[in-house]
């Protein structure tokens, strides 16, 4: 038994140095795929929002990598700006926070700075974004929709958030449910997949970049196989030892700031955007306004989680999944291969967390603690629905989602998630099963 | 590649402000975990309680600041601490460990959220946090802040870290003449170190009453604990609070040292490097948690040192190092030593659960 251990941990480390040097190998310098690029001028350009309400009067300074260049502009009526650049290369666009009006703040996952490289001859584009929303910022914009359907909106962006929740609480979920791990790096498969897809699409692998589907085709698999080997190399043989559940916990923790602080050794500090899907036009549908990503993004989360859900439903070895995460020892004595359910989940709950993370990458953007940052509310969302089911985690997911983004109507928007947190110590306190979970003894 | 420098920066880290102060949270923390078996992961909110509890009422901000230095000690170790412990606790200790541990790490970032907000930027100075609060403790030091002390034979401050402290700010008009530390540094250490002489004697008392053996007996087992007529919640509640206030006092030594409260001194990170320190060291050991944090920032004080003086650089015209930028630069030398302490933390809780002083049979991560 012992001997496998070791055998198995070697497997580990392997695994994880393999991953931080093809890492090294690619996701090193995204800047250097633009930089081949004839010098000559160009511009950037965007569009300064805040909860879809361009911001007027705030100055944003654009400056070269190497200082040479440097360029301060205001944002027009609509909250739009556009920089000439003299030649092509690498550039900082950073919002100067002093000059925005009240009630909105530079986003805390970006800070306001924004590294871009221009390509000569084509404006580039600059995600630039805005927490919070500019008082009466519906009227001084001349924006059609009126305050009272606010909530609308709030719905379809809570919808999306709660989707692309449920897409990494499936996973963190039904792992619980077969193997009672508290799995505290479940955040760093959700950066995984953003971090491979960026890797594909932006970067290139022997300079060749693919679109960002096939690029997420090839992350979401190579994340759920990362899963798999994440069971194979360690939590498999920990449970073989009989490793007491809080020792788990612990390994966990420890893989999750390892693989972290991996991910910023590789990919910088910086949040980055993919190469397709950036900067759409928002399309208002009168009630509500979404770029059409967002509409996609939607849409295909819908269909994947019905998807999942009919498997669930209707396979066996989904069958076989809920029955382990239900009773282990039952379905152990009836017959069911338990650790090969517990290696699908594994892989299966690894995929969806990455096809997670390159979702919230095209929506919003991917830094190397994106998973850490949803990581809460996941574990807010599936404590709602119910630890270790699958369906739980799913329901409480669009709840967590929905009502981030409503509780916005109250509270200010950097307090959002304040909402999501509140909700998950209170039903700890008075249903601790969650919503769809069977009583059982927790305290 | 200067050795001496290395050495006196691995020293620095040591026995080191950012030692003490996670000492202090290690110790609070050993005595959730390790003594009563209560999973905390927000044990930064402990130490955010002290920090802010001190630098909300001392600071001169709002219309509750200007109080006195030793009365904002006071509400930052007895005040808020124990009431957050109160609050956080009559809910939750009812919970099993793993969802004690998310509602905690929750709360830890519930508090971290609300005071980076802007919305109360008037009170809490929100992401910039809260200065000009710490000065009256400095005031009674004998030390010179312009002088550097403890210089050990053969060791200048030739390395980057000679003019800066421990958090890389670069400390004008200190002289570079060589020892460990600046007079406020000096002056901190020497108090810090008293404090966890202190707390550490005091733990080992409570640990040898019959109180101490009532926490282990409900960590054993709470039910025979409660069979025996023991009031296992009173208990629980009473080493949330102690293990708090310890905690607190970590937090608030580091918002001295630093002359600043701040959110982001708080995030969830810092809750478990407190955890790598108590299981280094060895779970439910009085010295553990204080051995752990020394070992711990050693370490992590040397992994820093070393690897900034093997990169290649240019200094002054002079090449030196031999870890060309391909591999390793400068700012990835911060996140080498995080990639460490991660490592380090899953293969102590999966190889050696007992620590360095812990045996397995009084308490490990394996007891349940």
């Amino acid at each position: 038994m012992y001997k496998k251990f070791t055998g198995a941990n070697r497997l580990l480390l392997l695994l994880i140095f393999g991953l931080a040097a093809v890492l090294s190998s690619a996701v090193g310098d995204p800047g250097a795929a633009g930089a081949q690029d004839d010098a000559g001028a160009t511009s950037a350009k965007g569009t300064l929002a805040a909860s879809r309400i361009g911001v007027p009067e705030v100055e944003i300074t654009v400056a070269s990598a190497d200082g040479s260049f440097s360029e301060a502009v205001l944002t027009g009526e609509d909250g739009s700006w556009e920089v000439q650049l003299p030649v092509a290369g690498d550039y900082t666009a950073t919002i100067n926070p002093d000059t925005l009006p009240e009630g909105v703040s530079v986003r805390e996952n970006d800070g306001g700075v924004r590294e871009f490289s221009a390509n000569a001859g084509r404006p580039q584009p600059v995600l630039l974004g805005l927490d919070g929303a500019i008082e009466g910022g519906a009227e001084a914009a001349g924006a059609s929709r009126r305050n009272d359907i606010r909530w609308v909106q709030l719905t379809v962006d809570g919808l999306k958030l709660g989707l692309i929740l449920g897409m990494m609480s499936i996973g963190l979920s039904l792992i619980f449910g077969t193997t009672g791990l508290v799995n505290f790096a479940h955040g760093e498969l959700v950066t995984l997949g953003a971090v491979l897809a960026f890797w594909f699409n932006v970067t290139g692998i022997f300079g060749i970049e693919v679109h960002l589907i096939v690029a997420a085709v090839a992350a979401v698999i190579l994340s759920g196989a990362f899963g798999g080997l994440l069971n194979l190399g360690v939590w498999a043989p920990l449970r073989r030892r009989g490793a007491s559940l809080i020792s788990m916990l612990v390994v966990s923790i420890g893989l999750s700031i390892f693989i972290r602080y991996s991910f910023q050794f590789q990919y910088g500090a910086t949040s980055r955007t993919f190469r397709d899907f950036a900067n759409q036009r928002v399309v208002d549908l009168g009630w509500f306004a979404l770029p059409p990503k967002d509409m996609w993004i939607i849409g295909f989360s819908l269909a994947v989680l019905i998807g999942v859900g009919l498997l669930l439903q209707r396979t066996r070895m989904g069958k076989a999944m809920r029955a382990v995460s239900d009773n282990r020892d039952l379905a152990e004595s009836s017959g069911i291969d338990v650790e090969r359910v517990i290696m699908l989940v594994w892989i299966a709950g690894a995929g969806l967390a990455g096809l997670g993370g390159i979702l919230n990458g095209i929506t919003e953007s991917t830094s190397w603690d994106t998973g850490f940052r949803l990581l809460l509310l996941t574990f807010a969302a599936t404590t709602l629905g119910g630890l270790g089911t699958a369906y739980g985690a799913l329901l409480g997911s669009v709840v967590v989602g929905l009502l981030i983004q409503l509780s916005t109507l109250v509270v200010p928007a950097d307090l959002k998630n304040l909402g999501a947190l509140f909700v998950m110590i209170f039903i700890l306190l008075i249903r601790p099963q969650g919503l769809l979970g069977r009583a059982e003894r927790i305290g | 590649m200067s050795w001496t420098g290395i050495i006196g920066d691995t020293l620095r880290a040591m026995f080191g402000e950012t030692a003490i102060v996670f000492a202090l949270a290690a110790i609070g923390l050993n005595i959730h975990f390790g003594y009563t078996g209560l999973l905390n992961f927000g044990q930064a909110v402990f130490m955010a309680a002290g920090a802010y509890g001190l630098a909300l009422f001392v600071a001169e901000v709002g219309d509750w600041g200007n109080l006195p230095f030793w009365a904002g000690v006071l509400i930052g170790l007895f005040g808020i601490p124990v009431l957050l412990a109160i609050v956080l606790g009559i809910p939750t200790l009812r919970l099993r460990a793993d969802y004690l541990a998310i509602v905690t790490i929750a709360t830890a970032e519930i508090f971290r959220l609300l005071a980076r907000s802007p919305q109360f930027d008037s009170v809490t100075g929100s992401s910039d946090g809260l200065t000009q609060f710490a000065q009256p403790f400095y005031e009674p030091s004998p030390f010179n802040p312009r002088e550097r002390y403890l210089p050990i034979p053969g060791i200048t401050n030739s390395t980057s870290a000679g003019t800066v402290d421990a958090d890389g700010n670069v400390l004008a008009g200190v002289s570079d003449s060589g020892g460990l530390f600046t007079g406020n540094q000096m002056w901190l250490v020497i108090i810090g170190w008293a404090v966890v002489a202190m707390v550490v004697f005091a733990v080992w008392l409570l640990m040898r009453s019959p109180w101490g053996r009532v926490l282990r007996a409900i960590r054993e087992d709470e039910d025979a604990a409660r069979s025996l007529g023991k009031n296992a919640y009173s208990y629980k509640m009473q080493a949330l609070i102690v293990g708090g206030v310890i905690g607190a006092m970590g937090g608030m030594l580091r918002s001295i040292g630093t002359q600043l409260a701040n959110p982001d001194q708080f995030i969830t990170d810092v809750t478990f490097f407190a955890w790598v320190a108590v299981i280094l060291g060895g779970v439910a050991k009085v010295f553990g948690p204080v051995l752990g944090s020394m070992v711990f920032w050693g370490i992590l004080g040397f992994a820093d040192s070393f690897l900034r003086n093997a990169v290649e650089r240019t200094v002054s015209g002079e090449q030196l190092g031999f870890i060309p930028d391909s591999i390793l630069t400068t700012t990835q030398v911060g996140q080498v030593r995080f990639i460490l302490v991660g490592l380090l933390l899953a293969l102590l809780a999966a190889f050696r659960p007992q620590g360095i002083l812990g045996n397995k049979e009084e308490m490990a991560l394996d007891d349940r």
